[in-house]
């Protein structure tokens, strides 16, 4: 096996991902919309409030959107995650996949392809979040460097969850399994800093999200679109990105090896 | 190819259980190249099992198993360059169209895009797909799912192809179909592995059949070779009165005689030879045949008196 049909074989892969979300555009439809719904809720319902316990500056609504955004931006890759492990899992049970299997193909181009069509499926929602977000008011106060780096750290996010989800869909038995496994994933960034300043959260709870992946990655997006310190909070976050996504593809390679025969 | 004495496929003590489930029981077998091989079994027999290590898609537990001469643990990926399979089940995507399918093929075997496309067209049209070609699989039949599937297995001209229940679910003219295109293979020096639970199936396109039960090859041999090894071949002969067929039963010891019906079943293999020696006998006696018929054994007797009783969706538990 040679590393040209490494990649010939991930990007034959991939147009075939592709070809599936082209042809059922719902699944990307979906992914985008439940993050728009959570957004709106949090700043027009309880947005005003919130903003106001904000501390240093008082704030309100506006104030509340600008710390918002970034949380919501990773509940959107988060959620991503959760429609490809769907996706996966319903792969899996598709009987081309034992034809791959006695195909020489290499192993880890039916995984790639699941992991980069992932990523480009999560990377389209949060566009459209992203426009969302900007009209109704969110305006980033950074550079457009910032930004470009803010969009790129998700991007490596998307990688992190979609190799950590196309393992959770090929680990589950059952499509439903493969929807739940992933739904942790959407509630930290509400376990962190993603909704809410963590001081204001009991003890135990506080310790949880201050050390938890998803407050470095929040922190470092908020810096980065707002100009607050980032400080030791970026390279903690590439750190946990990389570590996620070194585990979830060796996993999904080693499941993908012993995947049951039908 | 024909007669070239390199085994293409050869198993010595295969082995596999599942859990407690033993499923093969130490198979032997060999499959010369340009041939088609029938391995043929009831449900829950082993059929699946054994198409499944032989193609690299289960390990076995124990066994030395060759095809296109590399070994399937050691050298899978050398092995999978040699074969093509059409499983049991549909191994088609159901979400892309039938082209997008053979596409999606021509692409893994590394086919450039010239030789791909010629490729492409000249499967859909030897499998009566050009029409169907732009539409979801989701919306083909099951008869055109199962060219598709072939066609798929085609696409990187494989050596060895294995056919697990190929016509599973086919009606008569389709089947007749598959066995054409089976045939095609064949000419063209294809081996092919084949299961089937169809006995005529067998017999129609295999050089060698064994019949597998129970984990285990309880018998092997060419399709005459096995309907030998059941008795049950006999001439039926008729006769216009009484006294007639009491002449013919003196005439031939060992045959068995129905007053009611005025007949006498003689054992024999139902071969001319035997037929012509009969009927020498009957001439020399003068003894005037009204009617005649041969009854050989076929297969399902062959089926049935080596696999015994048919409701055994398991295998044997150890
Ligand atoms: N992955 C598995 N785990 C446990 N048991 C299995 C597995 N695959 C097959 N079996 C069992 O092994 C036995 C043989 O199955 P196999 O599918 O090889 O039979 P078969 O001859 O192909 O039957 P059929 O004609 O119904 O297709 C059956 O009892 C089956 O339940
Ligand atoms: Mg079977």
């Amino acid at each position: 096996m040679t590393r040209s049909h490494v990649l010939g074989d991930s990007a034959t892969m991939l147009r075939r991902s592709l070809l599936h979300m082209r042809r059922y555009p719902s699944l990307t439809l979906f992914v985008a919309g439940i993050p728009i719904v959570v957004l709106l809720l949090f700043v027009y319902v309880f947005g005003g409030t919130l903003g106001a316990g904000l501390g240093e500056v008082a704030g309100g609504r506006a104030e509340y959107l600008s710390y918002v955004v970034p949380g919501i931006l990773l509940v959107t890759v988060a959620g991503a995650a959760q429609g490809t492990a769907i996706t996966v899992a319903m792969d899996m049970t598709e009987g081309i996949i034992a034809r791959f299997r006695t195909m020489a193909i290499s192993r880890a181009a039916v995984l790639t392809g699941h992991v980069i069509g992932a990523v480009i499926q999560t990377m389209l929602a949060v566009v459209v979040v992203s426009i969302v977000a900007l009209a109704i008011g969110f305006r980033p106060t950074t550079s457009p460097v910032a930004w470009l780096a803010a969009f790129a750290l998700l991007g490596l996010t998307a990688v992190a969850l979609s190799c950590l989800s196309v393992a959770l869909g090929m680990m589950t038995k059952s499509v439903e399994t493969a929807s739940n496994l992933p739904m942790p994933l959407m509630l930290l960034p509400f376990l962190g800093s993603g909704f809410v300043p963590t001081r204001t959260m009991p003890d135990a709870l506080r310790l949880f999200a201050n050390n938890q992946p998803f407050t470095p990655i929040i922190e470092t997006l908020r810096g980065l679109l707002d100009g607050s310190p980032i400080a030791g909070s970026g390279v903690l976050a590439i750190a946990w990105c990389l570590g996620i996504s070194l585990v979830g593809f060796l996993l999904a390679l080693r499941l993908y090896e012993r995947l049951p025969e039908r | 190819m024909i007669g070239s004495n390199r085994p293409a496929i050869s198993v010595r003590g295969l082995r596999k259980s599942f859990g407690p489930l033993v499923v093969l029981d130490g198979i032997d077998l060999d499959v010369a190249e340009g041939t088609v091989f029938a391995l043929l079994g009831p449900n829950g027999a082993g059929k699946t099992t054994t198409v499944q290590v032989l193609s690299t898609l289960l390990s076995a537990d124990a066994g030395q198993i060759r095809v296109g001469g590399r070994d399937v643990a050691r050298e899978a990926d050398a092995v999978r360059h040699a074969i093509g399979v059409t499983g049991q089940f549909s191994a088609v995507d159901g979400l892309l169209t039938g082209m997008e399918n053979l596409r999606l093929m021509a692409d893994l075997w590394h086919l450039g895009r010239a030789d791909g496309r010629r490729r492409i067209d000249q499967l859909l049209e030897r499998f009566d797909l050009v029409d169907a070609a732009k539409k979801p699989v989701s919306t083909y039949s099951g008869g055109m799912r199962r060219r598709l599937d072939l066609a798929m297995t085609l696409v990187g001209e494989p050596r060895i192809i294995f056919l697990d229940e190929p016509t599973a679910g086919l009606d008569p003219r389709s089947r007749r179909v598959m066995w054409q295109l089976i045939r095609d293979l064949v000419a063209r020096g294809v081996t092919i592995f084949l299961t089937t639970q169809y006995l005529e199936e067998a017999d129609e396109l295999a050089r060698r059949i064994a019949v597998l039960d129970h984990g285990r090859i309880v018998a092997e041999g060419t399709p005459e070779e096995l309907k030998r090894l059941v008795p049950g071949g006999h001439i039926r002969l008729e006769f216009g009165d009484h006294d007639t067929l009491d002449r013919a039963d003196r005439t031939l010891p060992g045959s068995v005689r129905d007053d009611e019906t005025l007949s006498l079943q003689v054992p024999s293999d139902g071969g001319v030879r035997a037929l012509r020696s009969l009927l020498a006998d009957l001439d020399r006696a003068s003894i005037d045949v009204h009617g005649l018929s041969v009854r050989t054994p076929d297969l399902d007797d062959v089926f049935l008196s080596l696999t015994g009783s048919h409701d055994t969706d398991k295998a044997v538990p150890r």
